[in-house]
């Protein structure tokens, strides 16, 4: 029997370090409550345990959102990266999306001098075996050595360390990611307060000596010239930055993959969560779409100071041996050393459709959930359920409402509306394709949407914020003003026109009418004298944009209008499902489930038709008019 | 209280009547039924007045009816919105185009059944006794039985549809995956360009699919059938057993019906254009021949054709000119005058008439109807009807759904012709593709997602 002994008062404790409990941490000390971070590892703070890259399509965008936000994942990977890359440039304004290589090691060392020099931030070494509830609210944690910690609230965000096992061919043991120690009697705890848990399976790929491969057979992936980056006032430096490299499997990775099928805990029956559509292993790729004759492989250095290189495309779980074989049949790896096999990992998450969107745990007062441990996938997707979850405890605390961002607002917002109403059975990872206003959720607004937002919560301060206002009314104001300069058809402007190919014009016409055309940028009203040449990129960029597809976003934003009314018809707290006769039963039974908060949120479960949300419309009337009631329908 | 979009429904019953009334509900109420009123500014006129007036098309001026218009302003009104009720002649034609008319107008759709109630309900107008009854009514929609017939019919549209949506979801699919995955170089960049023929297949199924609708079949003039033979067998009166109203008339003198009469009505759930032709035989009576030759041409368009014989009276060389005029068409042959003594026998049908199906009935008395109706739908569901109607399109909300669908793919040509980025492009073919799926009642968004894995392999 352990001793137990009372070792501090919060107002706050994050259980995990990763980048979920980062934001979390940093969210809550920031707000001015005094928090604890608790993790298994000291020196496991923020770790990739599998790509060492941040950003890409969506979740790019959701690090522009975090850092608009007042979080941290922006800044770190602006100090950390050895590559910056932005995607999707040959597209629309909407799908562009940032993504940088990170130094991984670097980048830890950066977000634990952040947390340490955090004012109102406590770290601390521990394993949390037990989360202590007194009818129904938190009151604190305990942990692994004894040392009880009270508390008003308590965000888990421990990530894949649950009850975890790592398997490799037929070898499996318990175990977190990257060998860490796996945290068992949290989850039984967890389990013992009602929680309901699921188990998913995720995996890594191999990694090798950089040294040993024979780079000239594969294909260089530069970083950009002219890189970009991920936060809104951090001014990062241009470093030298790192070349990725692209190669392909061939015949003899699949043979050698086919061989030894038999071998592979994924078709053994050995691996039993369920694994990512979205990032395959290999050997699933392989039996799955069997005409493909190669896969891509890219190469991905893990930072400056190792040789280290990560195999994205390999994910598996395949016998050791076989994944050496495997690793040798690539081109430019042949010779290659082996330094760490890929592995699977298993791991107990809960069904995130037990949380409200302020991620608090229906059922436990106080109690947040975040990250991985919500049944998501990805760096980004954690942090920003971390910083909405640090932020909604700190306010929690505070007496303040939660801050909940809708579809329309945030990326963030798509991924836990998604989570929270509609669940998931397999590991989340946030898709352009689930954002129904994803021309709203640009990379390059992501301030303009959010920074009011982390300036109300406390999370920007007063000098940025003013910055944003400066810029807002830039934009504003030089729009405006190209809507009363009016471009006239001189000789000159039409046989410009002509020269590059364009049709010429007629009338007088407006600048913001002129530069909607095809072949008129910001920059050419500038120099033809009716825009301001003066103004900084990102404002140019915006005007530009906005006015550009000025005909598209209003599409958009009317459809916004459509869902915010249905969003605004709350659902109230005495409506019994059970006493509603019309509704069918699938759908009362999600509905009893999920409990949404308003009528929108009640249309977007899976199982709840039009009809059932006519119904219920219906029913919230009647109460309101204290009908049903009244005759005895309560 | 609740703000809602505009709705319209006929508030009259289908079928015969003198006027039919048609009712406007929401804010646009007044504005839309003024764009297409003739004589006054509507939205100057008083709250719960009544004006005599012309609907006009408002594209070229045409008229389509004679009206009387009543402009009701928010809140004392049945719905507690602006109401305009819209009395036009009676007819399903008149009323159908007026209705089409209207929903042709931006902002303004069809209301779902029991809307009206609803509406009046939860802005508070009726009381809670009838909340249970509006519950009904919304959950009717979905369960109705009378309906299953229909959906039948409606199978082939799902089916079109579907097609339509998995082609629509195809390019989608290459689509995301072009954004969510840039450096995935196993499906090539989509371009503008390439989707321009795709999408122009699309426009052409969707067209296709309406033009079944204009050429009009159910719902919008019916299932035709005609009912054929020879004089004085009882075609009027089956005609009035069918609307149980007389409104052909019905003597004992051979050739009383001298023009065609037709009604429409509802057998199952399958609207019905009914067709009492006149008699056909050798005459010399000018009106008389101008009815015959009319009756010839009803019996060519029609889907299914009722051969009505007088079983109480032998089978005449009358009967039996008929038969030339019926040969290729979908036939019942329908037995009349069984409550009397039948000089007809079966076997002689079988060799004078031929093959056909029967059923007895006698229409004077109302007896065995219910056996023709179900004879005549089982005709209707198995023989190639369907087939050869294509797609049925049965009611105003799909054709709506389908010229939204309609509107986003011509939409996608001028951004396409803008030059715009094909991730904006994609926009209106997702809301295409989402109107076509409102049609069949699907429109999980994870479909686009699941598409998405088994078609392409992705992932680190």
């Amino acid at each position: 029997m352990i001793l137990q002994y009372h070792a501090g008062n919060f107002d706050v404790i994050v259980i995990g370090a990763g980048h979920a409990g980062c934001e979390a941490a940093l969210a809550s000390a920031r707000m001015g409550v005094s928090t604890l971070l608790l993790t298994i590892n000291l020196d496991m703070i923020a770790f990739m345990p599998c790509n060492p890259s941040i950003g890409g399509p969506a979740k790019g965008i959701v690090v522009r959102e975090i850092d608009a936000l007042g979080g941290e994942m922006g800044k770190n990977i602006d100090k950390t990266y050895i590559q910056m890359r932005m995607l999707n440039v040959g597209k629309g304004p909407a799908v562009r999306a940032l993504r940088a290589q990170a130094d991984k090691s670097l980048y830890q060392q950066e977000m634990k001098k952040t947390l340490e020099l955090q004012e109102n931030l406590t770290i601390e070494q521990g394993i949390v075996e037990k989360i202590l509830v007194e009818s129904g609210k938190v009151k604190g944690v305990q942990t692994e050595t004894g040392a009880i910690f009270h508390t008003k609230k308590v965000i888990i965000a421990t990530g894949t360390y649950l009850k975890s096992k790592i398997i490799i061919g037929s070898v499996s043991y318990e175990s977190g990611p990257n060998h860490q120690k796996t945290s068992v009697k949290l989850s039984d705890a967890l389990e013992q307060l009602g929680i309901r848990l699921v188990r998913f399976k995720t995996g890594t790929p191999p990694r090798v000596d950089g040294r040993t491969i024979d780079y000239s057979q594969a294909e260089i992936q530069p970083g950009d010239k002219n890189p970009q980056f991920f936060s809104f006032t951090y001014s990062a430096e241009q470093v030298e930055q790192i070349p990725c490299w692209l190669t392909y499997t061939n015949e003899k990775t699949h043979c050698l993959i086919h061989e030894n099928l038999d071998r592979s805990p994924m078709y053994s029956g050995v691996i039993k969560g369920t694994g990512p559509r979205y990032c395959p292993s290999i050997e699933d790729k392989i039996v799955r779409f069997s005409d493909k004759s190669r896969h891509q492989i890219f190469l991905e250095p893990e930072g400056r100071n190792t040789n280290e290189v990560y195999i994205q495309g390999l994910s598996t779980s395949m016998p050791e041996d076989v994944q050496r074989k495997m690793v040798h049949s690539i081109p430019g790896l042949e010779n290659v050393k082996f330094m760490r096999a890929g592995y699977a990992i298993e791991y107990n998450c809960i069904d995130p459709t037990q949380l409200w969107p302020s991620l608090e745990f229906k059922n436990i007062l106080g109690l947040y959930c975040c990250g991985q441990m919500n049944g998501t996938s990805g760096y980004e997707e954690a942090a920003g359920q971390g910083l909405i979850a640090g932020i909604n405890a700190a306010r929690a605390v505070l007496n303040k409402e939660p801050l909940i961002l809708d579809r329309s607002e945030a990326y963030i917002g798509v991924l836990i509306d998604d989570l929270v109403t509609k669940g998931t059975n397999e590991p989340y990872r946030l898709l352009t394709s689930r954002a129904e206003y994803r021309l709203l959720l640009r990379h390059d607004n992501a301030d303009l949407r959010l920074t009011e937002k982390g300036y109300a919560v406390g999370l920007i301060d007063q000098s940025r914020y003013q910055q944003f206002l400066q810029k807002k009314e830039a934009i504003n104001q030089e729009k405006e003003k190209l809507k009363s300069i009016t471009v006239r058809p001189t000789k000159e402007i039409n046989a410009w026109l002509s020269s590059i190919g364009a049709a010429q014009i007629k009338d007088g016409i407006k600048a913001y009418q002129f530069l909607k055309r095809t072949e008129i940028t910001f920059d050419i009203l500038a120099e033809k004298g009716y825009a301001d040449k003066q103004l900084p990129i990102d404002i140019k960029d915006q005007i530009e944009l906005q006015i550009k597809y000025e005909g598209y976003i209003e599409k958009a934003l009317q459809q916004v209008e459509r869902m915010k009314k249905m969003d605004e018809k709350k659902i109230p707290k005495w409506l019994d499902y059970d006493q509603i006769h019309g509704i069918a039963n699938e759908a009362k039974q999600k509905l009893k489930q999920i409990q949404p908060l308003n009528v929108g949120q009640a249309s977007r479960i899976s199982g709840v038709n039009p009809a059932d949300i006519s119904i219920l419309l219906v029913y919230i009337e009647q109460g309101k008019n204290n009908g049903l009631r009244n005759k005895g329908y309560e | 209280m609740f703000t809602f979009d505009t709705i319209v429904a006929i508030a009259t019953p289908i079928g015969e009547g003198a006027i039919g009334m048609i009712r406007l509900s929401g804010e646009k109420a007044i504005h839309i039924s003024n764009r297409l009123f003739l004589e006054k500014d509507l939205t100057q006129v008083k709250s719960h007045t009544l004006h005599y007036g012309h609907l006009v098309r408002p594209d070229n001026g045409k008229i389509i009816d004679e009206i009387m218009i009543a402009v009701m302003h928010a809140p004392k009104t049945f719905t507690r919105e602006d109401v305009v009720e819209i009395h036009c002649h009676g007819g399903i034609r008149v009323i159908q185009s007026v209705l089409n008319l209207i929903l042709e107008q931006d902002g303004v759709r069809l209301a779902e059944p029991g809307e009206f109630t609803k509406r009046a309900f939860l802005n508070g107008r009726i009381d809670l006794s009838q909340a249970e009854a509006v519950i009904d009514l919304i959950r009717s929609k979905t369960d109705a039985a009378s309906e299953v017939a229909l959906n039948q019919l409606e199978g082939k549209l799902s089916e079109k549809v579907r097609a339509l949506r998995q082609k629509i979801l195809d390019i989608l699919a290459h689509i995301e995956v072009n954004i969510d995955y840039p450096e995935y170089d196993d499906v090539h960049e989509m371009t503008t360009q390439e989707i321009l023929p795709r999408v122009q297949e699309i426009e052409k199924n969707i067209h296709e699919i309406l033009s079944h609708a204009k050429t009009g079949k159910i719902m919008r003039e019916g299932l035709k059938v005609a009912i054929v033979g020879r004089p004085n067998v009882g075609k009027s009166s089956l005609l009035n057993a069918f609307v149980r109203e007389s409104k052909a008339i019905v003597t004992e003198i051979a050739g009383t019906t001298r023009d065609i009469i037709e009604e429409y009505i509802n057998i199952q759930g399958i609207p019905v254009h009914l067709i009492d032709t006149a008699g056909i035989r050798q005459t010399e009576d000018i009106v008389e021949k101008i009815g015959v030759e009319r009756s010839q041409q009803a019996i060519e368009q029609a889907d299914l054709i009722l051969f009505l014989l007088n079983i109480s009276e032998p089978l005449t060389v009358l009967d039996e000119q008929i038969l030339p005029f019926i040969q290729d068409k979908t036939t019942l042959v329908v037995l009349n005058k069984n409550d009397l003594p039948q000089k007809i026998s079966q076997k002689e049908i079988q060799e004078k008439i031929g093959s056909f199906p029967y059923v007895y009935i006698s229409a004077q008395k109302q007896i065995g109807m219910e056996d023709l109706e179900k004879q005549m739908v089982k005709l209707i569901l198995q023989d190639d009807i369907g087939k050869r109607n294509d797609v049925y399109l049965s009611n105003a909300r799909h054709i709506q759904l389908l010229n939204l669908a309609l509107n986003h793919i011509q939409e996608i040509y001028s951004g396409i012709q803008a030059d715009m980025p094909i991730d904006l492009i994609q926009i209106d073919l997702t809301e295409a593709w989402s109107h076509l799926g409102e049609i069949i009642g699907e429109n999980a968004s994870d479909d686009l997602i699941n598409q998405l894995f088994s078609q392409f392999c992705l992932g680190k």
